[in-house]
Parts: structure tokens; sequence; C-alpha cells
């Protein structure tokens, strides 16, 4: 059984939901992302969503823009982040790790030693924001044979043919957008995403996670009543960019432990 | 019979949908709205009637007879879409855009641009339907064309500068994706080159080919034949792909796209991807030739003209590469901007610079060439944008 699955199926059992942070790789500085990366856990993440820096985030609102922008100061590549999942499995064997990003990095690596390379330093997920499943049949070979999940998005405007074309391709679990926008917009509408969910579980058996917007513990308490799993992105890379070197990963670590017990709640 | 890109927008391997599954919605939406429509009498009507009583069409190809002489080889020919209104080819995209926009019942456009010939191109349909306009402009691109940052704003659109990236084009394009996706229920993202998710490259280049049904005609009318080459600029390359189209049946036509050799190939700042055999990558929607690190990241290209100034080029264009159908070469700052000054004193035309690169490609080559010979030049715009950046370079503040 994969990490995620592991994960998934152990909340199940808690009656838990699971808490999804994210975090840009090399944000501010490639030292700190593995220490950021075990206080995450340590505040009760249950799956970690690594991105790596991309010159051109199309999808990114101007708060993990700007994250990209401080790791690729450090020239923080996919090599890097690569090596920095290494390093963290040193310490930690279970939890899952997603590596979420553009496809441009990975296309310049090589699909296959790219999902060799995610397969020997522990990488469970990748999601491919650009690569929608029309564009991911060499990415999803490459990932597939290396036992590495490709992770999918669906949006509020995915029509409900194609709903059922990346239930067929995901793997691990589904990512929700839960607003019309980039990441970190404030405009989330609860019942727009309590309306959308039944139909994607028609046709998804996968866990499903909703991100995008969720900047609170309010609102992830009550994302986290409809779903399986709450991501929070643009919130997080706030705190970093907030916060001075010394306090940071304290600060994350706060914020996360709050998230986790207003999903909890 | 050519026919390209395959129903999911490939051009061999190039092409494509490379987007968020944000933005899938509308671009399905937009494929069945150009699918319908491309080929409906009344929307082909109303298309050509634009084109002829708004823009002006068809544009003339004028003999360039004195520089002709002076470089003593093959015979210039130049199709005048500067003389196009709005002074160039950007023209012709945005009204076939505006009246798809206009049937989908889209209020608001948004749209890139460079050198700031699409977002004027754009601003001026959106007044004459009466739609909400916003153009992005990288902030440097909106120092360095400020004629037409004025212009747009008195066609009523809103110009915003965008500061991320490397503030040029391809950052102005990224910006006009995240307000298509914020804004996908009114909004049409009308983009200006043959570049993107599919369909755009296709419906740009086919709203553009209206320049080469016009010369496969003229041409003849004046000289009793096709012309031996077709020479047009390439950045995204809406102009070159309009040019080229429709003589990519007719092997015996030369088709030459002339890149942006910036300060030089060697140098590296350059804007050049087809030339310099770059690597294949994904960007803006679509697989292509890209100016990129080691590492995958866009890297900043140069050049004088910021229509030019672009990391990637339209997928059909590669794949032309690929085939061996059309050649491309790239011609760098000061051989555009002395091919700029010549047709200014030999001839009393002033071309826009990204234009001078494709005429520079025509001078160089044309001395080596008969007289008999026949180059057909696309000026693609008029340079009066320009004369700011060509003061500046002669240390001249207007």
């Amino acid at each position: 059984m994969s990490r995620i699955q592991t994960v998934f199926e152990q909340l199940k059992l808690q009656q838990r939901k699971a808490l999804i942070p994210f975090i840009t790789a090399g944000d501010p500085n490639p030292q700190l992302t593995v220490p950021l990366l075990h206080a995450l856990v340590e505040a009760g993440a249950d799956i970690l969503e690594l991105g790596v820096p991309f010159s051109d985030p199309m999808a990114d609102g101007p708060t993990i823009q700007r994250a990209s922008e401080r790791a690729l100061k450090h020239h923080v590549g996919l090599h890097h982040v690569l090596d920095m999942v290494a390093e963290f499995r040193r310490k930690n064997s279970h939890t899952p790790v997603v590596l979420m990003g553009y496809g441009n990095p990975i296309e310049a690596m090589g699909w296959e030693t790219f999902a060799k390379r995610c397969a020997e330093v522990g990488v469970d997920g990748v999601l491919t924001v650009d690569f929608p499943p029309e564009e991911s049949h060499e990415a999803f070979t490459h990932l597939e044979a290396h036992g590495i999940d490709p992770i999918f998005l669906l949006a509020p405007t995915t029509r409900e043919e194609r709903v059922a074309q990346v239930a067929k391709l995901a793997r691990g679990y589904v990512y929700y957008v839960s607003l019309k926008g980039v990441t970190g917009a404030g405009n989330l509408d609860l019942s727009a995403i309590e309306q959308k969910l039944p139909q994607l579980r028609r046709h998804i058996k996968l866990p499903i996670g909703v991100g995008f917007g969720i900047r609170d513990g309010a609102t992830a308490n009550a994302v986290a009543k409809l779903c399986d799993g709450v991501v929070v992105g643009s919130r997080i890379v706030q705190e970093i960019e907030d916060s001075n070197e010394q306090e940071m990963v304290a600060n994350v670590g706060r914020l996360v432990k709050e998230l986790r017990q207003a999903i909890d709640n | 019979m050519y026919n390209y890109p395959d129903a999911h927008g490939h051009f061999g391997p190039y092409g494509g949908i490379y987007v968020a599954e944000t933005l899938m919605g509308a671009l399905e939406e937009l494929n069945a709205a150009y699918a319908k429509y491309r080929d409906d009498p009344e929307f082909v009507a109303e298309f050509e009637r634009d084109l002829k009583y708004y823009v002006g069409r068809p544009s003339p190809i004028y003999h360039a007879e004195r520089l002709s002489a002076h470089l003593g080889g093959a015979q210039i020919y130049l199709k005048r879409e500067d003389l196009n209104h709005t002074g160039a080819h950007k023209i012709n995209n945005t009204i076939g855009q505006a009246l798809l926009a206009k049937r989908m019942g889209k209020q608001r456009v948004i749209a890139e641009t460079g050198a700031g010939q699409h977002g004027v191109a754009t601003a001026t349909v959106a007044a004459r339907m009466g739609m909400e306009c916003v153009v992005y402009m990288g902030a440097e691109d909106v120092q360095r064309q400020s004629p037409n940052v004025f212009r747009m704003k008195l066609l009523g659109a809103t110009v915003v500068p965008v500061h991320s990236g490397s503030k040029t084009l391809k950052d102005a394009l990224n910006e006009a994706m995240r307000d298509w996706v914020t804004n996908i229920e009114n909004t049409f993202y009308i983009i200006g080159t043959v570049a993107g998710p599919h369909p755009y490259p296709a419906m740009v280049r086919d709203f553009n080919a209206v320049v080469s049904r016009e010369t496969i005609v003229q041409m003849p009318e004046m000289i009793g034949r096709l012309p031996d080459a077709v020479i047009a600029c390439v950045g995204g390359g809406s102009n070159a792909m309009g040019a080229f189209y429709h003589y990519l049946d007719s092997p015996e036509v030369r088709l030459i796209g002339v890149e942006a050799g910036g300060y030089g190939i060697e140098t590296g700042k350059h804007a050049a991807p087809l030339t310099v055999n770059a690597p294949v990558g994904v960007l803006h929607g679509n697989k292509t030739y890209l100016m990129q690190d080691a590492d995958g990241q866009i890297i900043e290209t140069h050049s004088i003209s910021a229509g030019l100034d672009y990391p990637g080029v339209g997928p059909e264009h590669c794949w032309l590469k690929d085939t061996g159908r059309a050649e491309y070469v790239a011609i760098n700052d000061d051989e555009a901007l002395a091919a700029f000054n010549t047709l200014c004193r030999f001839e009393g035309i002033i071309p826009a610079l990204e234009s001078s690169h494709a005429l520079a490609h025509a001078i160089k080559i044309a001395p080596g060439m008969g007289k008999d010979k026949v180059l057909l030049v696309n000026l693609s715009g008029r340079g009066d944008k320009d004369i700011n950046t060509i003061a500046q370079l002669q240390g001249i503040t207007l």
C-alpha cells in the first residue's frame, strides 16, 4: 500500500480529515526547507505538498509567485528539490510528500529520469499543474512505472465527462480547486463546493482534497466537513514571508497547529 | 494538402493544451465556438466586411524599386500591413476574436501586449464593440512603448503594467492568464500571437492568413508568378504564419522566418529559439522550442523590438522548421536598425522595428541573388511607435 493510501485509510478509521500544507522548496532559502517540512509534520500535517520553483507560475497568485522568486534567487532547481526530499526522508519515513509544480522543469530533466529519482528519494505523488490528462500520457507512463501517484486537479468548471476521465488516471488523491482563480485568492464559496462534490464522488473513488483560498481555521473546518483533506498553501507561504528567519519555523508550526485543531473540531 | 493541427492542437510534437484544469472549461468552450463559427457564412461575411471597411484591406504590395536598385540583386516587394488601421497586422486577428467574443456573449476582453500593437488593436475593437478592455503589458515595455500605452488609454482600455519576472511580454501573458482564470464567465482572452493553448495557434493563424490569401493573388497580378521567397519576422510568429499559410503547399516558394538576434546569437542575449535549436519545453499552454536554462527555468530574452522579445515561438513554426518547409534565421539589433534607416531613406516608409528584422534579412540576401528574383517581405507594422526608442539610441529626447 502506498504511503498516501495508508494515511487516508488511517484517517478514515479515526474519522479525521487530512491536513495538507504546501510550501515552496527553497523559500526563503534552501537551508530552511527541510526544517520547515519537519515542523509541518510535528504540527499535525498528514501529507506535504512541496512546490518546485518555476520562473513562470501562471496558475499562482502573487504570494506563491514571490515564494518561487525567492527560491530562484538561490537557484533552487528540480534536482535540489529531490535532494531535499531525500534529506527529509532520513528522519521521516511515513509522511507522504507530493511535488507540485509546472511541467517544464520536469520536461528539462526528462520524465523517465525524474520518475526514477522520485522513487529513489521517496517522493509519493506528483502534481503537474499545467499538464491536464490530455497531455499526461508520457508523464503517467513513467510515474506509474515507478509507483509514483499522479495527482490531478479538478475545477468548478470541469465538466462531468472530464471528471470521469481524471478518475481513470488519478492515483493517491484528487485535488479539487475550490474557486475560480489563482492560488491565494479570497473568494471561496462553500455552497458551490458542497454542490459540486456529489458529482465528483460519482466518479472519483479516491479521497478528495480541497484547496485554493483556505486562509483560516474556520474555513478549514467548514471545508474539512465536505471532503477528505484540506490543502493550505498561500496562507502558510504568507507566514513564511512575514516571519524573520529565527522565528519562521516556530511561526509556521503554530499556524499549522491551529489549522489542525480547527479541522479536528 | 497541409492539414495541421490535429484535433487536440498538435503540430507534430508541438502545440497541445498545457494549462491548469481551471482553464480547461474555458478552452473547451472557445474550441466549440470557434469550430461552430469559423466556416459560418454570416461570421465569415462579417469578418470580411470589417477587414475591408474598417481595416482597409486588401493592403497593397509595393515594389521597393529604389531599394532594390540600390542593393543590385533580387527585387524587394513589401506587403503593406503597416497601412492597416492601427498600423500593423495585429488588427486582423483582434477583429476575428472580438467577433467570436460577441457571439459567445462575453462583455469583457483582455489581452497581453509586447510592443503595444496587439494591445492597441484589442483596445480598438473593444471600443468599437462597446466592450470593457484590460491590457497587460510588461513594466519594461510600458516604458519603451509609451506612445502605444497612451493610445490604448485614449481608446478607453485599462493598461496594467506587470512587474513580475522579466517585466516583458511573457510576464504580461502570465498575468493575462491569471486574470482569465479569475473572470472566466464574462471574459474573452484575445491572445495576440500564434502561441498559447489550442485553439489559439490555429485560430490566430487563420485570422491572419488573410495576408497570404491576398498576396497569393496579388503577386501573380503584379509579376505574373509567385515570389521566390516570403520573408517575415518571428516573435510568437503571427504575422509570419499569416504570410506563409497559403504558400505551404507551394514548395517552390521559400518561407523564411526571421527571429530577433538581439546583441548577437553568440552573446546568448537574443530571442531566437528556433535559430539556436533551443531545447523543447512547455510554456503558456503549448510545447515549443524554448529559451531556458538547464533547470527548465525560462531565461530572459533580449531584443531591441519589444514585439519579438519572447522566449518561445508558435508551435506551428517549430513544426515547419522540423519538416524543413520553412527556414529560420536571426537578425541582430544593429542589422535591424540599419534596415530601419535604409527603408526610411530609400522608400519613405518608417517600418516597425519588428518588421525591420524581416527587411534586414532581405537586404542581406538580395545582393547575392539575380535581378529576376523576387523577395516578398511582410512589412507587418509601421514604426511610429518606435520613434522614442530610436531617438533614445541617437541620444535625442523628443
